[in-house]
């Protein structure tokens, strides 16, 4: 479930980065100024709730693996959904950094992934409208199994999104959208179960818990709209930012491309500014040209909707990287086995250097 | 040195689901005394204590400390003035390190820097954690966790200091360290427990509740030669009482058992 | 999650590891923090048949690692773990992508074993470097380093919380899951119905905590502000320690160095 960084690009990486550190920003924001120096603690120890629940399993029925509570709606339901972002996030934070689930640059998009859509969109579009004003046992079972089932195939979606765009693995965009979705609905059905489990059992024991949650943050069409909006704009602020240094003039492929589809007033503006930036940009291109190629034809696909994936490439293109790679690499693992090979002795050598010292000091 | 008093009168409280905790507790505590309030589980000790700093509010009577008296408007002051351990360490310390912990409170009063450092390091000092300042507090034994939860507390320099069950689950050395501790200070001590034993060391006065209610107000001492009330308010003599010939041959010869 | 006694039980190793007193240990967080970050951002930024050009990279790790006398096991054991998502969705490449991109005598190597490789290298220089981080840094200093360099209060406390309370909460439902399993004979007992109320309950008492923890807070003064009484310097070290790495990976990210190395040796041309 959790996006992964070597999976990912840079420009995916950091767009979502960007969408989520927004996010994160406005519902700091909403959370300090709703003035509830209680929700501090709360939504600490509910982050803590949602590892150490995890420790709680149960069995499944007819399959007879085991299950347990997943983080984002249950959150939501108890915190409401500013408060449940932040929290989801905190969670994924100190999984990225302890647990290796995905990694410091995917930690963007998996905050994406598992907070925002069970808190902005499964849960007040979902889970509140099936709820409606007077909660009862069965609505609560009901919408928290669709709310989490929906909430979790948008997160899967999501992955398969980043995936594909990232480009890094070769999996067409529809064997992946098979794999995950059905998985994803598996897991979804039993989060809602238990979700439906436990909020059923706190609502039972204290109502006014999951009652006042529902009237807290009345989501109205507006703070949804900004939230969508800060979403986007920061999205598209980070990704135009990073592919835009990511850019490089155009290669005698880019150009045989672009005479192949006629569109060379497309890149026309930005010549003047590559022109110069060109021999700079040969040396401190912080991103491969891959990530340029797919920029340039996710534009094109923008255009002309039924083109070809954007991972996969042209046939020239194809060539030409094997014609790149296949002269450079045998030259590349050797000297890359030197390298390794370097990097160890050296740090042999600090650690020989160390470990004296560390007896006089002791 | 006025403010050092604590003064309930007629306090009453009933929670929101209707369950009256309290019912017309008065009494004057002054200061530097060492007052134990006791009772049964659901007596009304720790609903009793939250009101001392306001952390719960009366339904009916007041509250003073000192010349304050307590209202959303004091609130603050009262907070100074009155230091409140509680229960499980794992409540009171939630900051990354001990040092940070007990400096959490300083820090709110709005001191800085030097200040700061000195108030933790006299806090520390004083309860013998001076050595575990850089600790996270998850990484600290029982004992250890109690002691700077009242750190945490003396760093703010309160004239009155209140204890939630202090030596709950404590062994025996660590209990014994605490008692020490408890017994050094100079503040007014108001102190809830179980452990009797503890009581009868620490406290020359006794406060016992039950079911809401002042049913005893005295010196631990008569109180606690007081079989029938003990029973009656379900409780029972203190172990080092009960009829042990070296206690009891001390008691005769002295009045008190701590001789 | 099975094995989360396990992770929470590494975590607090590692947070011991960050007690140590090494040169690395002793820079400010911040410096290291901003160093993972560009370090992470180079090695993903590589082309994805990228395999020799990453080698460069394993320096830092090497570095940090042996410099701060960090456990190496330690750490290869926390990549060891990463995710099978990974593995899962890279495996598939080798399938996709069959095109010959290098000849090694008879053997062909196709686009897909190379990319595949290069993930795991990527994955396990980026995991390692997060780990180490953590390693040398502690959590706590990662988080106050984090607010230093603008992320909200709120949201840096709330990972204080968080981190501060998941060994004391997952004590406790280690204890109460024990209680079930003991009394559930095996299988029965197990099910859906006491597992809800079993982690309803645990939920109730977190909650009930958190109320008992905002009393605490608040008898100390608590107005909803935090104030840190510590303040450390970012000092000369840690600009070179900074810009140091900064240069390194941005020569080995723009210059192919094995390339380079492999083809003096071997002898042939660029």
């Amino acid at each position: 479930m959790h996006m992964a960084d070597a999976l990912l690009s840079p420009t995916v990486g950091v767009a979502l980065w960007g969408a989520s550190a927004g996010t994160i920003a406005y519902c700091s924001q909403k959370v300090s100024t709703e003035m509830d120096s209680g929700k501090v603690p709360l939504m600490g120890v509910l982050g803590a709730f949602i590892f150490a629940a995890q420790m709680i399993n149960f069995t499944i029925p007819v399959t007879g693996s085991s299950g347990h509570l997943g983080g984002g709606l249950i959150l939501t339901i108890l915190l409401g959904p500013y408060a449940a972002f932040l929290t989801i996030a905190s969670v994924l934070v100190v999984q990225a950094l302890f647990f290796a689930d995905g990694g410091l640059l995917a930690l963007g998009c998996n905050i994406f992934n598992l907070g925002f859509f069970p808190a902005f969109i499964a849960y007040p579009l979902i889970y509140k409208k099936i709820i409606g004003r007077e909660p009862t046992s069965a609505k609560i079972t009901a919408a928290s199994i669709v709310a989490a089932v929906i909430g979790l195939q948008m997160g899967a979606f999501g992955v398969v999104l980043e995936t594909v765009f990232s480009g890094i693995s070769a999996l067409p965009f529809l064997t992946f959208v098979a794999m995950m979705q059905p998985i994803h609905l598996a897991i979804g059905i039993v989060e809602g179960v238990v979700t439906a489990a436990v909020v059923s059992f706190v609502y039972k024991a204290r109502p006014e818990i999951i009652q006042s949650t529902l009237e807290l943050s009345p989501m109205g069409s507006h703070p949804m709209r900004n939230i969508l909006l800060a979403f986007l704009v920061m999205a598209m602020l980070m990704g135009g930012f990073v592919s835009r240094f990511a850019s490089k003039n155009p290669d005698g492929l880019e150009w045989s491309i672009t005479k192949v589809t006629g569109k060379v007033g497309m890149k026309g503006p930005e010549q003047g500014l590559h022109a110069t930036l060109t021999a700079l940009q040969e040396k401190i291109a912080l991103l491969p040209d891959y990530s340029f190629r797919k920029n340039s034809e996710l534009r094109k696909e923008e255009s002309k909707p039924e083109a070809a994936q954007p991972f996969q490439k042209t046939e020239a293109k194809k060539t030409e990287d094997q014609k790149n790679l296949a002269g450079t690499s045998v030259a590349g693992l050797v000297g890359g086995t030197m390298t390794l090979g370097i990097a160890f002795l050296i740090g042999f050598a600090l650690k020989r250097r160390r470990l004296p010292q560390r007896i006089v000091l002791s | 040195m006025s403010h050092h008093i604590v003064e309930v009168k007629n306090l009453s409280h009933i929670y929101p689901d209707g369950t009256a905790a309290l019912f017309d507790v008065s009494f004057r505590i002054t200061h530097g005394e060492s007052v134990a309030i006791i009772g049964a589980n659901g007596a009304g000790k720790s609903t009793l204590l939250l009101h001392l700093n306001g952390c719960l509010s009366a339904t009916s009577g007041e509250i003073r400390i000192g010349d304050t008296r307590l209202t959303a408007g004091t609130l603050p002051d009262i907070r100074r003035t009155v230091g409140m351990v509680f229960q499980d360490p794992d409540d009171q310390l939630f900051m990354p390190t001990v040092f940070e912990d007990v400096a959490f409170g300083p820090c709110n009063l709005g001191l800085s820097g030097m200040d700061v450092e000195q108030r933790v390091s006299d806090a520390l000092e004083r309860v013998g954690a001076a050595h575990l300042r850089e600790k996270p507090p998850y990484h600290l034994s029982g004992g250890e966790k109690k002691r700077v939860a009242i750190a945490t507390v003396l760093s703010m320099m309160p004239d009155i200091l209140v204890m939630d069950e202090p030596t709950s689950g404590l062994d025996p050395f660590a209990r014994r360290q605490l008692i020490g501790l408890m017994r050094d200070f100079q503040h007014t001590r108001i102190i809830t427990s179980h452990d009797l034993d503890m009581v009868y060391e620490v406290c020359d006065r006794t406060i016992i509740l039950k079911r809401g209610m002042v049913a005893a107000d005295g010196s631990t001492g008569d109180l606690f030669e007081n079989g029938e009330l003990l029973k009656e308010c379900q409780l029972e003599r203190p172990l080092s009482l009960q009829g042990c010939p070296e206690c009891a041959a001390r008691i005769r010869s002295c009045g008190t058992a701590k001789c | 999650m099975a094995s989360l006694q396990q992770a929470v039980l590494d975590l607090k190793n590692l947070d011991l590891l960050a007690n140590g007193n090494s040169p690395i240990h002793r820079l400010d967080a911040r410096a290291k923090v901003l160093v993972s970050f560009v370090f992470i951002i180079c090695v993903v930024s590589c082309d994805r048949y990228e395999v020799a050009a990453l080698f460069p990279f394993c320096v830092f790790p090497v570095v940090m690692i042996s410099l701060s006398d960090l456990p190496p096991l330690f750490i290869i054991r926390k990549i060891a773990l990463i995710c099978p998502f990974v593995l899962a969705v890279g495996i598939l490449n080798p399938v996709f992508d069959r095109e010959i991109l290098m000849q090694l005598g008879p053997l062909g190597i196709s686009g897909g074993w190379m990319s595949f490789a290069s993930i795991l290298i990527r994955s396990t220089l980026t995991v390692g470097t997060a780990c180490i981080l953590v390693g040398v840094t502690g959590f706590t200093a990662v988080c106050q380093a984090l607010e230093r360099l603008g992320v909200p209060q709120i949201f840096a406390v709330q990972l204080l919380f968080l981190y501060r309370y998941i060994f004391v909460l997952t004590e406790e439902s280690d204890r109460a899951s024990r209680s079930r399993a003991l009394r559930s004979c095996g299988k029965s007992g197990k099910g859906i119905r006491s597992f809800g109320s079993l982690t309803g309950h645990l939920l109730l008492r977190t909650w009930q905590r958190a109320e008992r923890i905002h009393i605490a807070m608040l008898s100390r003064g608590f107005r909803g502000e935090f104030r840190s009484p510590k303040t450390s310097r970012f000092g000369t070290p840690d600009l070179v320690f900074v810009l140091g790495w900064t240069v390194y990976f941005a020569i080995i990210r723009s210059f192919d160095i094995p390339r380079s190395i492999g083809a003096l040796l071997t002898g042939g041309g660029l």
